[in-house]
Parts: C-alpha cells; sequence; structure tokens
C-alpha cells in the first residue's frame, strides 16, 4: 500500500511541477489529437480500398488503435520517463541518491518520473475504445473483458520489464537510451494486428520485441480471437520477465560504482 | 568560396572519424528507417493481396518498390537537428559554435553528409534483400533516373533548411519535442511515408504537393517509380526550388532573431 502512496506522490509531485507549464496542456492535447487523426485517417484511406484488413473488421482494428493508445500512453506516463532518467542517471552518477533511500530502489527509479499530460493519450484510448466497442455491439461479455484486463496487465509488466532490462544496460554501456529510439519504431508496429506481417517479422515482434503482447494480443481478447494457449503464454512470459528483469536489475547494481567513487 | 569548400573537407575529416565512434546511435537510426516503410509495405501489400491484386494504380509489386525506394530517399535525406538544437542551447554548446566564424550549419551539412556515407551502403544492402524478398517491380524512364538526382538533392535541402528553421524554436521555448512531434506527424503523413500520395483524397494530396513534405520525400519516389510525366517532373522541381528559397529566407530571418535572444542557459 506504501507503494501506492508514493505513486501518488509522485502524481502530486508532477502535477505541481507541471502546472507551470499550462501551456504544455493543451500543446499535448493537440499533439495526441494529430496522432489520433493521423492513425484514424490511415485507416479510413485503408478501409476506403478494402473491407477487411487481414481478416480484422474496421472496428476491430479501431479497438486495436484504441489499445494502441492506451498502451502507448501508460508507457509514455511513467514507464519511459524513468526509465530514460535512470540511463541519465547511472551516466552522471546521481543515481546515489536514489539508492540511500529507504525504499526499494528499483521500484523508485521506475514511478519517480510521471509525464502527467500522456493521460490524455490514456484517455483518447479508452474514447477510441469505447467507439470501438459500441460499434462492434454486444459480442463483448463480462468474460472477454476479464480476460481482455488481465492481458492488459500482463502486455504492460511485459513491456514494463522490458524497458527495465534494456535500461539496466545502461549500466555496462554509455549510449543506451538509442534503444528507445529502436523500441519507438517497434511499438508502432503494434498499431497492426501482429498477424499481418510475415513469420519472421511476426515473431520479431512477439519476442525479440514484445510489442504484439502489448497491443495485438489485448485486442485479440476483445474481439474473441484469443486461443487459451496464447492467454496463458502471456500471464506465464509476464511472470518470468518480470523475475528476469529484477534479477537482471539487482545484478547491474552490483556493478554500479557511482560518480565520485 | 575557396575558404568555404577547405572548411567542408576538414570537417568531413573530422566527423568521419566522429561518426565511427557513434555507430550504435547510427545502426539504431537504420533500423527505424528500414522498419517503418517495411511496416507500410506489408500493410499495403496484404491489402492489394485482398483486393485481386492492386490498389488504386499500384500492384503489390509496385507498392514494393515504392516503399523500399521511398526507405532509402528517406534515409537520404532525414536529419536529427531537431532534437540536437535544443540540447546545444541548453547546455549552452551553441556558444561555442558562435564563436566560429562560419554560420554553425554547415558544419552540420558535412556532419549530415559524412554519416550518410557510412550508412548508405548498409541501407543498400538492407534495399537488395528486401528486393529478394518482395520482389518489386521497377521501371523507370531513363530520363526520370537522370532527374531523380536533382530531385534528391533538392529533397535533402528542403528537408534540411527547414528543419534546421524549426529547430530554432528551441531559442524560445526550451520544450520543443512538442513542435517537433507535430511536425513529424504532419511529415509521415504528408511526405508519402504511409501511403503513395496518389491514394489520398483529392483536396489532401493538393495540400501535400503545395506543402513542402512532398518534395522531402514522396516526390522523388514517384519520379523514380516512372509515375510522373516530364511536365509533372519539372512541377514537382519548380516547388522544391521555391521551398529551398523559402527556406533560405526563413532561416536567415529566424537565426538573426534567434541569436539575439540567445543567452546560454547557465551562462
Amino acid at each position: 500500500m506504501s507503494y501506492l502512496r508514493l505513486l501518488a506522490a509522485f502524481f502530486r509531485v508532477s502535477i505541481r511541477g507541471e502546472l507551470a507549464y499550462r501551456v504544455n496542456f493543451f500543446v499535448q492535447l493537440f499533439q495526441s489529437l494529430l496522432g489520433l487523426g493521423i492513425a484514424l485517417g490511415g485507416l479510413a484511406v485503408i478501409f476506403s480500398f478494402t473491407a477487411t484488413l487481414g481478416g480484422w473488421s474496421p472496428d476491430e482494428v479501431l479497438a486495436l488503435v484504441g489499445v494502441y493508445f492506451l498502451v502507448g500512453g501508460m508507457i509514455g506516463l511513467v514507464i519511459q520517463p524513468g526509465m530514460e532518467e535512470l540511463i541519465e542517471s547511472v551516466r552522471d552518477g546521481t543515481l546515489d541518491f536514489t539508492l540511500t533511500k529507504p525504499e526499494d530502489a528499483q521500484l523508485l527509479i521506475s514511478i519517480r518520473r510521471v509525464e502527467i499530460w500522456k493521460l490524455i493519450d490514456i484517455v483518447l484510448g479508452f474514447v477510441v475504445l469505447g467507439t470501438a466497442l459500441v460499434r462492434l455491439g454486444g459480442d463483448v461479455g463480462g468474460g472477454e473483458a476479464a480476460v481482455f484486463v488481465l492481458m492488459l496487465v500482463a502486455g504492460g509488466l511485459i513491456i514494463y520489464s522490458f524497458w527495465l532490462i534494456l535500461a539496466t544496460l545502461s549500466f555496462w554501456f554509455v549510449r543506451v537510451e538509442n534503444i528507445l529510439v529502436i523500441f519507438q519504431s517497434m511499438y508502432e508496429a503494434g498499431r497492426w494486428p501482429v498477424s499481418l506481417y510475415p513469420g519472421w517479422l511476426r515473431y520479431g515482434l512477439t519476442f525479440i520485441v514484445p510489442v504484439a503482447f502489448a497491443t495485438t494480443i489485448p485486442a485479440e481478447a476483445l474481439t474473441s480471437r484469443l486461443s487459451w494457449e496464447t492467454l496463458l503464454g502471456a500471464v506465464a512470459l509476464a511472470t518470468v520477465l518480470l523475475l528476469l528483469s529484477r534479477g537482471f536489475w539487482r545484478l547491474g547494481l552490483r556493478r554500479y560504482s557511482g560518480a565520485s567513487a | 568560396m575557396k575558404g568555404l569548400a577547405e572548411l567542408y573537407v576538414q570537417q568531413f575529416k573530422t566527423t568521419m572519424a566522429m561518426m565511427f565512434q557513434y555507430r550504435a546511435s547510427l545502426l539504431i537510426w537504420m533500423i527505424g528507417h528500414v522498419l517503418e516503410p517495411l511496416v507500410y509495405l506489408i500493410v499495403w501489400s496484404v491489402v492489394a493481396t485482398s483486393e485481386g491484386g492492386s490498389v488504386g494504380d499500384y500492384t503489390k509489386r509496385e507498392f514494393a518498390a515504392y516503399f523500399i525506394v521511398l526507405m532509402l530517399v528517406n534515409h537520404v535525406t532525414y536529419s536529427w537537428v531537431m532534437y540536437e538544437f535544443e540540447y546545444r542551447i541548453r547546455h549552452g554548446s551553441l556558444s561555442f559554435a558562435l564563436l566560429k566564424p562560419v554560420h554553425p550549419i554547415h558544419s552540420d551539412i558535412a556532419d549530415n553528409v559524412s554519416s550518410k556515407v557510412i550508412t548508405l551502403p548498409f541501407m543498400l544492402v538492407v534495399a537488395v534483400v528486401l528486393a529478394l524478398i518482395f520482389h518489386p517491380s521497377l521501371s523507370p524512364p531513363p530520363w526520370a533516373i537522370g532527374v531523380f538526382v536533382p530531385a534528391l538533392l533538392l529533397a535533402f535541402l528542403v528537408r534540411f533548411l527547414l528543419e534546421w528553421t524549426l529547430a530554432q524554436a528551441a531559442f524560445w521555448t526550451t520544450r520543443v519535442s512538442a513542435i517537433n512531434q507535430t511536425y513529424f506527424v504532419l511529415l509521415l503523413f504528408l511526405s508519402g511515408q504511409i501511403m503513395p500520395l496518389t491514394l489520398l483524397p483529392h483536396p489532401v494530396r493538393i495540400l501535400a504537393e503545395v506543402l513542402p513534405f512532398r518534395g522531402m520525400v514522396g516526390f522523388p519516389v514517384e519520379l523514380l517509380l516512372g509515375r510522373l510525366t516530364p511536365a509533372e517532373a519539372l512541377m514537382g522541381l519548380g516547388i522544391q526550388a521555391a521551398w529551398v528559397i523559402t527556406g533560405l529566407v526563413l532561416l536567415r530571418v529566424v537565426w538573426r532573431a534567434g541569436v539575439r535572444v540567445y543567452s546560454a542557459v547557465g551562462a
């Protein structure tokens, strides 16, 4: 429970910090709407030429876009800023200050930076998702909704662990932040059902960079395409990666020697 | 003029050595530049297949040609100055550049070109691999190949000058990421990186043609695909040239005003 209190505290601090830059709210709102407009515009153009895309109807792809924004917003809200700061603080040695605090350091670095305006993306994601669900009609029952939430949580944990592993590499290598650029372009690929891609790319986006778990698989849960194997696989992978990233983080910490030491 | 040429030669030598130090970042940029067109190549191929082989006036293999050529053109014309400029101002490293007797844009051009001398061979290999996988059909008329070279050069200049101008927004605000992102989204959509611009609804297409975006990427691609008449090619070159001139003027105006408000943060 104290973790949630901490998270709330970090939220409050970053809201206070950001209120000094109120214009940023409108800038981010504009930016998010622009991004959404481009995504929907692209879909509109594509579906003006075809009725289904790799077996997905327009409304199902719309649901996927909603999930894409939702998860992208979560990444931008807390995962990415925290990991970026971790990389920077390993390089310049300010991680010292985090390590001396009486809370778990991994937890602190994971939640201490909050890009508050990314909440807009999350809200937009919900709106798009809701619209898609209404248009899909009564196909989504309580069971599907529960599986969807489960898959969303699993996907979130997988992405988080993946980022933590990458960011932890900064204990060995100096210029890790570039990897974030790769992730960004890989994540773009998640805006489309991964089933579209040829085998080698599909496997890459599922197992090397787990984008599929964050977007396609939750969307599959909503559109009743999810098999039991995938469901169990996602939960198992989330657990394994979470433990693995924790272990790797501790291994990295052991190597850390601070800035002035 | 001779002085400037010598400067470039010297700058090439130094940055070439420097770029080899940044191998990892170069590789990462390349991955991004391959993935994005690849995704859209696949999406449009899927659509073309399900629609009986073609969409609009593009067959599946022409989509492959379009996005493979686009990948190369985008790579040749991209710059990272919009990401870097804010850092230079925030950390005050621009102050050193200001002490030099030439405009800092020259060393940026030299950096940019020398990085591409290193990366382009790899991108060509990737293009060949993608061509083996996706079987593009590409048969431009000879004149189009000839015009492609100046079109590509102008595309680079339009993009570089306008991005350098936009990057200077950092003189007035320390938070430029919103401006950058807005620009990149517009670029993505209106330069033809998501779809060939001929597939866009007519009004949007006209907008894309008049704005500088098509001249940055889409126009040279369409040219090499042999999709333009000589008159259309000439028109495209004209629009590019107009934007180069506009870019030069804007760059100067903004630079003068910007340097005046610049005071290194922390100085």
